[in-house]
């Protein structure tokens, strides 16, 4: 009817089948390296194996293992990147990411207290999850005024982010209390568990089915966060329902990082760096920054993982602790380019 | 039918009440300037007349239909509303701003079509910010920002533009070409604008009509030519003003308090 203008389209094309390609690329190099490197060329056949079930080729066995591990970092660092996304764009700051509202915190104080009660894994899974769940929903109680339909809609969400902000830092003072009590044998995997670690992380559809429909709902709503972004007083003169959509971007980004902490533990700075870098990289445009930040964090966080466990093999350092050390430096260049 | 019409409508802020029982009628073609004190409950009445702000008591009707009873997107084709103040968080660029105004139009689109690129591209011309085009919006200076923010309301391109304080931050010649665009816009494409406007001289070129609010309830509203009046005026604004007719025009001096 009305074709858009090429360029704009084509340009949208070109960047996320680039990321996608970077994507693959991305969990290639996942597959080959290791302590046994296997070949690109023997590559293929060793997937077609795993897929058959016959993983007793050695190289088949370790593509399954380095797959599970490789898939299940890119689905958390897509899902911590888009939930960054919705986050900086639900509270119009550049500088929030998918923890400043304390969610993670809340899910590390119900991962900790199972931790502390030495639960199996699936208990302390279930314990992250009930304690991002109770915090988000206690915060929406909380800060409903800013999520409201109607009267209130025009005015920013100062009063969600300080509420975040102080429930995040009551939450860490539970963890910090459970840490000091915490007795010596136990105190490994709890930090291990705060800093963000994939070792051991087993293959689940869930944060997949998870992160595909938080993509569907924020493309569907890409123009309306632009919206929400640009004209923060004037959006729902231009027909969007903000109430709505802050409610809608604050529980899908709260499902989305507890999806992510349940993974992976609170792995650091790629919700904040990845949406920060394909801003600058690509414009603010959400139809273009939300499929490649979900790009972009995935391969990401899948070479970062790589180097975990590759740098000073055979000791796997935790993943958090390279977003962390990659990230800063990263943030900080940024920043420095910005000012110029 | 009006194109805004109220009926009892009172606006409260607080326990303040800043106008009572407004009832006020808007014709299709007309110009109105919105003249009064600071916190008066000018911006408080253009923020219930764009939706954004329940009244007390009394209703809003824009186009002959209730506000609460219109669908958002079919409003958003029938007014803009430019707001006072902005502030930007991200580096949109001032096309990516005025081709975002568009949105009403889009249905379930997600690019733009090539008639919204055209729309940015005249809003731009007519605001003379084309040059500005690829500009980050956070890097303009507050008179270019409002220029801009202008020409996204000129692109949406409704039959009602509700602008709060259109002049601001604008220099001279801006502020001159803004407003007589505006009354262009009334004479000749039968817009209809209701603008605040704190310049008098400025508001008595271009308003075919003016509503005066005290700030405690009272409100006067009619004909420029009716409302435009010293003695009001000097009521209305506590301070008193002196008006002079030369070559055709009113214009309207404050005078110096005595000391």
């Amino acid at each position: 009817m009305h074709p858009a203008p090429l360029p704009l389209r084509q340009r949208a094309t070109l960047i996320v089948g680039a990321l996608a390609f970077a994507a693959i690329a991305s969990l290639l190099v996942a597959g080959m390296s290791g302590s046994v490197p296997v070949p690109l060329s023997e590559l293929p056949q060793a997937v077609m194996q795993a897929l058959d079930g016959r993983g007793d080729t050695l190289a088949a066995s370790l593509v399954a293992l380095r797959a599970t591990r490789a898939l299940m970092a890119f689905v958390t660092g897509g899902a911590l990147a888009l939930a960054g996304v919705m986050m900086q764009a639900l509270l119009r700051n550049p500088l929030a990411d998918p923890y400043v509202l304390g969610i993670s915190a809340g899910a590390s104080v119900g991962a900790l207290f199972a931790l502390l009660l030495m639960c199996a894994a699936a208990t302390v899974d279930a314990a992250a999850v009930a304690g991002a769940v109770a915090i988000s929903l206690l915060l929406y109680l909380l800060a409903r005024r800013d999520l409201k339909h109607g009267s209130a809609a025009e005015g920013g969400t100062s009063q969600l982010l300080l509420t975040g902000v102080i429930l995040m830092s009551a939450a860490m003072a539970l963890v910090t209390l459970m840490l000091s009590i915490a007795p010596e044998s136990r105190l490994r995997s709890m930090v291990f568990w705060m800093i963000g670690d994939l070792a051991g992380v087993p293959l689940r559809l869930f944060p997949w089915v998870v992160l595909a429909l938080a993509l569907v709902y924020s493309l569907r709503n890409a123009r309306g966060l632009n919206m929400l972004a640009l004209h923060a007083e004037a959006a729902a003169t231009l027909g969007i329902r903000v109430g709505a959509l802050r409610k809608g971007l604050f529980f899908v980004s709260a499902v989305l990082t507890a999806s992510a902490v349940n993974t992976a533990g609170s792995i650091g700075f790629v919700g904040l760096i990845v949406p920060h870098a394909c801003r600058f990289a690509f414009g603010p445009d959400h139809r273009v920054l939300i499929p490649s930040a979900v790009l972009a964090g995935g391969s990401l966080l899948v070479l970062c993982d790589t180097v975990a466990r590759t740098v000073i093999a055979p000791t796997q350092l935790p993943v958090g602790a390279i977003t962390a050390l990659i990230g800063a430096p990263v943030f900080l260049y940024q920043l420095h380019q910005l000012r110029k | 039918m009006s194109t805004i019409a109220t009926h009892q409508l009172t606006l409260r802020a607080g326990e303040r009440t800043l106008v009572e029982n407004l009832d006020w009628q808007v014709g299709p073609g007309e110009c109105w300037s919105i003249i009064g004190r600071n916190g008066a409950g000018k911006s408080t009445l253009m923020r219930a007349l764009a939706g954004l702000r329940d009244p007390a008591s009394g209703s809003i009707e824009i186009a002959g239909r209730r506000l609460p009873d219109w669908p958002l997107e079919a409003l958003a084709r029938e007014r803009a509303y430019l707001a006072q103040a902005r502030q930007d968080a991200f580096a949109y660029s001032v096309f990516e701003t005025v081709l975002s105004a568009r949105h009403p139009y889009h249905d379930s689109r997600y690019w733009e079509g090539s008639d919204d690129h055209r729309a940015a591209l005249e809003a731009l011309d007519a605001m003379e910010v084309a040059h500005l085009s690829k500009r980050d919006v956070r890097t303009l200076s507050g008179g270019e920002r409002q220029r801009v923010a202008i020409a996204a309301l000129l692109a949406q391109d409704t039959p009602l533009l509700l602008l709060d304080e259109p002049a601001n931050a604008l220099d001279l010649a801006h502020q001159v070409g803004v407003m007589s665009l505006l009354a262009r816009l009334c004479r000749e494409r039968g817009k209809t604008v209701v603008a605040i406007v704190h310049d008098l001289t400025l508001a008595a070129g271009i308003s075919t009509h003016a509503l005066l609010l005290m700030g405690d309830g009272r409100w006067h509203a009619g004909s420029a030519g009716q409302t435009l009046q010293a003695s009001l005026l000097s009521d209305y604004l506590a301070h008193p003003i002196e008006m002079i007719e030369h070559g055709g025009r009113r214009i309207f001096i404050p005078l110096e308090t005595p000391t």
